[in-house]
């Protein structure tokens, strides 16, 4: 049930609004709204209800095991909520003077520093809104660089073909041509196909490293020296920063811009789809050009540098700068784990993921690459499964949600066919994975003994499987009020 | 080990299971000269207690002043119940939806959320959020010139009251695309975008869109309907950039002019988000049903399960970038999902008339301190049109020295106007939200007073406080 059919006109939360209402007079009837807009009317207790009601719909990371892979859903520790909503933080203005929000700007100064630190990078800045955000600005960045140096004839972006989707789109949203690298079959970018691609219309090259595949390419610094010697910039497409976090650097490896995802590595929450908080890093020839603000500290105060102190800058991402109180989750966090917590989080990550692909593979799955060591999260591919029993990936996705697991990513990367992207994290316990390949083994069971079941699941969640195709065709993407009918595309 | 839960016993049983000797060795494919030491210039751990006691200091190190600046970023009443339900674990720690049987918590709330963005601005349909107010923006400015099919241009005409930081962050993003952005000046005695100022630019047109900001950056209240008539009259599309609290008083785009806007965009911070130094906050963008697979962004529509019973699933996936990759309508993914949470259960807890009756509060507000201020000697309205709750006033002595002896005071005094419009220093641009009591407003109007005073070496117009 809708909260809209919840409503009856002229029932209200009465304490949640001001007892007078004011006379407006001077505002033109003609700029006047001519009737009340169509929100529910309800009593606190119907929608604090409601709402409660339906966050217990929903699987989570404090609720269930969540290992979507490429998003790095482990522990969003509670500390990081509660103190980036104290009083203090929740109340400062955007445009507050410095002189009051030096508490404030000392968080994101050492946030800066340490970012820095830990990525190898020259500077940080912490503006991008998300991910998407942080690799638009890195190739603005690179687009920046090359037309400063008037070198015109770089109109193209090398984007492997089992990168992110957004990597061809930031590169499109900055003007430039996608050009298509494959994955050779050890799950490395392809060296000779790179060869051939690789030139004076170079750009850069987006990576993933480890890439989406979910291993760690061995050639990087080849293909950094290749880029390099063309002329092109590299970008670290840092989603699967936790994998090396503190034990290896996108700027030892020689990238000159990456984003980080902290909302993954930094264990900001995923909120149902956001906030992400999506910082870049860049090598010293691209200092200049980081979007705006960053801020600056002088050994006694902390200054912001914007548009007017930083005129190279690509400029400003979103109104304030960013995504701040996510920026403190990111700070807090950063804090409690310290140098040593770091690199526990690669080398768990690791060892849960390995561990994971090793008794799958020993229950009997077939792992996309076998030769190769997982990095923080690997594919399983149940092509032959698709074959023999019938049954795919998808199938299994929706019967593990009856088990009491969120399925891994499906089918992506889409160049390993039938596949499951799983990502344990670290902040999984041996008890738990062991769980998951218990229900990943009864799943095959049933698939070999009752298929309906499995192709029919999900069994035990709120709806049965949605109509896609209904939707997207007879499209319903809002409540209307009674008498009108919203028409279909 | 923070958050990392492996016993001895276990890290022995699965590096076993696993078959090498050491964690170290899971890292055998991985150059050796690429592997680092201990990071020095990072902090050892700290313990939850610890950190607490360091946030805390910091927190009340930038202390509470009192705040009449909004500029973007509003100061409002927040339901206690918004955030206890935001910060639920069901809703902090999901992700996006991929899976909807285990997601229709938030699917629904989604759609909650479309829904009551399509009431507030009056158009067919609506998004799932962007990053915020200026950045959706950008992302409208990038749809209307896909979207527009009979002017095949890339000039968009901006009005230079619109937000500074909206003008700069739209800039940033649309200008690698080759767009051009022509700047509408506004009238200097209304402070408002005149169609004389339209007329002038109009042979430089085509234009494929009109960005109509109710109210603008100066809280100025702009002839919406005059301004989409003359747009669509040259087949410009019309992006209104609205607040959505201003929006239960004020005409909604889809009532703008003969047929109404086609794009309506703006921040949803005014709904359940605290200011919190700027975000996050959450970008909403609504169009008509025609330009809906133009629209960017994460959409939820309402369909049937297997057994015919109603639900909800991310629908239009086509436009999007994980299935269409360098053809995708945006490169968004992550948005703001938990704020958007957050801003359903504002909105639902508010209702229509809630909403109606802290607009009205926010209007009556600014204009109670707008009165106290320009009682003053030298304070005045800079226009004469009518706002909604900003107002901008003519200061008598500059405007970051009046601004930085308020802040001693702990009274933030309103958004420096000179820094963005030299034209109009000095000035500064006041709000007073329903959050502002009468008490509070005197006692800014009786420190700027003061200050005034000291400045402009007069006597003082005020008695002193004693």
């Amino acid at each position: 049930m809708l909260i809209h059919d919840r409503s009856r006109p002229g029932r209200r939360a009465a304490a949640q609004a001001p007892l007078a209402m004011p006379e407006v007079t001077d505002i033109p009837a003609a700029l006047r709204r001519r009737s009340r807009p169509a929100l529910p009317e309800v009593s606190e207790l119907q929608a604090v209800r409601h709402y409660t009601r339906l966050s217990q719909k929903n699987f989570s990371i404090d609720t269930h095991f969540y290992p979507l892979g490429s998003c790095t859903m482990k522990y969003n520790p509670r500390a990081c909520n509660t103190l980036a909503m104290l009083p203090g933080f929740l109340a400062r203005h955007p445009l507050a003077p410095e002189s009051h929000s030096q508490g404030f700007m000392a968080c994101l100064y050492e946030l800066q520093e340490m970012l820095k630190e830990v990525t190898g990078m020259h500077a940080v800045s912490l503006a991008p809104a998300a991910g998407a955000q942080g690799e638009l600005a890195g190739v603005a960045m690179i687009r920046a660089y090359h037309l400063a140096r008037g070198d015109l004839a770089r109109t193209e972006i090398l984007v492997p073909d089992a990168a992110h989707g957004t990597n061809p789109a930031s590169a499109v949203m900055c003007g430039f041509k996608v050009r298509e690298i494959p994955t050779g079959p050890d799950g490395d970018v392809d060296l000779a196909a790179l060869e051939q691609a690789v030139g004076p219309r170079t750009a850069g090259i987006m990576l993933t490293n480890p890439s989406t595949v979910g291993v760690f390419d061995r050639n990087i610094q080849a293909i950094a020296a290749r880029v390099h010697a063309a002329g092109g910039l590299l970008y670290y497409d840092g989603a699967n920063l936790n994998a090396i976090l503190g034990k290896v650097r996108p700027g030892d490896m020689g990238f000159d811009v990456i984003h980080m995802n902290l909302h993954k590595t930094f264990s900001t929450p995923h909120g149902g789809g956001g906030p992400g908080a999506g910082p870049v890093g860049v090598s010293a020839r691209l200092e200049s050009y980081l979007p705006v603000p960053l801020v600056a500290f002088d050994g006694e105060e902390y200054r912001w540098l914007a548009e007017h102190e930083r005129p190279e800058s690509i400029g400003r991402l979103t109104a304030f700068g960013g995504n701040m109180g996510i920026l403190l989750r990111a700070y807090i966090y950063a804090r409690l784990l310290g140098r040593e917590g770091m690199r526990r989080v690669s080398e768990f990550a690791t060892l849960n993921a390995n561990y994971l692909m090793a008794r799958l593979k020993a229950a009997g799955f077939d792992a996309a690459y076998p030769q190769r060591r997982a990095s923080h999260e690997f594919i399983i591919t149940l092509k032959r499964e698709a074959k023999e029993l019938d049954v795919n990936a998808m199938d299994f996705a929706k019967r593990l949600l009856d088990y009491g697991y969120h399925a891994p990513t499906t089918y992506f990367p889409l160049l390993v066919p039938e596949c499951l992207l799983i990502e344990p994290t670290e902040s999984e316990s041996k008890e738990d994975l062991d769980g998951f390949v218990a229900a990943m083994i009864a799943i095959r069971e049933e698939a070999q003994t009752n298929p309906e079941l499995v192709k029919t699941a999900p069994h035990t969640m709120p709806v049965r499987r949605l109509d896609d195709v209904r939707a997207a065709r007879q499209l319903d993407l809002a409540w209307q009020p009674q008498g009108q009918q919203q028409g279909s595309t | 080990m923070p958050f990392v839960p492996h016993t001895p016993d276990d890290i022995v049983a699965m590096l076993d299971t696993v078959g090498v000797a050491s964690i170290d060795d899971l890292f055998d494919e991985i150059p050796a000269e690429l592997q680092i030491g201990e990071l020095a210039a990072i902090p050892a751990g700290m313990a939850e207690m610890d950190i607490g006691r360091l946030m805390q200091s910091r927190a009340r190190a930038d202390g509470q002043p009192l705040c009449f600046i909004g500029a973007g970023a509003y100061d409002h009443h927040i339901p206690a119940a918004v955030w206890q339900i935001a910060t639920r674990g069901e809703f902090y720690s999901a992700y996006t939806p991929y899976q909807a049987e285990a997601s229709q918590g938030t699917l629904q709330l989604l759609y909650e959320f479309q829904s009551m963005m399509v009431a507030l601005t009056g158009l067919d349909v609506s998004n799932a959020s962007l990053y915020d107010g200026a950045s959706g923006l950008a992302e409208a400015v990038l749809m209307a010139v896909r979207a527009n099919r009979k002017v095949k241009s890339e000039k968009v005409l901006v009005p230079r009251s619109l937000h500074p930081a909206y003008r700069r962050t739209l800039r940033s993003i649309v200008s690698t695309q080759g767009i051009e952005l022509v700047e509408v000046p506004f009238d200097p005695r209304g402070g408002h975008t005149a169609i004389e100022a339209l007329d002038a630019l109009a042979e430089q047109g085509p234009y494929a869109a009109l960005v109509v900001n109710q109210p603008n950056f100066f809280g100025v209240l702009e002839d919406v309907d005059a301004l989409t008539d003359w747009a669509h009259d040259r087949d410009a599309l019309v992006i209104g950039v609205v607040n959505p609290v201003a929006l239960a008083l004020l005409s909604p785009p889809g009532d703008w002019g003969k047929t109404g806007a086609d794009i309506a965009c703006g921040e949803a911070q005014p709904l359940g988000m605290p200011l919190a130094s700027g975000g996050p906050y959450a970008g909403f963008l609504c169009c008509r049903q025609e330009f809906v697979r133009q629209l960017p962004g994460r959409i939820v529509g309402r369909t049937l399960d297997l057994d015919g019973k109603p639900g909800f699933t991310l629908t239009l996936q086509a436009r999007e970038q994980h299935i269409r990759r360098n053809k995708a309508t945006s490169n968004i993914c992550t948005n703001q999902g938990l704020l958007v949470t957050a801003a359903t259960i504002h909105m639902t807890l508010l209702g229509a008339e809630g909403l109606e009756r802290v607009a009205a509060a926010c209007h009556a507000n600014t204009a109670r301190v707008t009165q106290l201020l320009c009682a003053l000697p030298g304070v005045e309205p800079l226009f004469d049109r009518p706002v909604f709750h900003e107002q901008a006033l003519h200061l008598p002595a500059p405007a970051a020295d009046v601004l930085r002896s308020l802040a001693a005071h702990s009274i933030l005094g309103g958004c420096d106007l000179s820094l963005d419009y030299p034209e109009l220093d000095p000035a500064v641009l006041v709000c007073a939200t329903e959050m502002r009591t009468g008490e509070e407003m005197q006692s800014y109007a009786s420190k700027l007073g003061r200050i005034i005073a000291t400045r402009t070496q007069a006597p003082s117009p005020v008695a002193p406080e004693i």
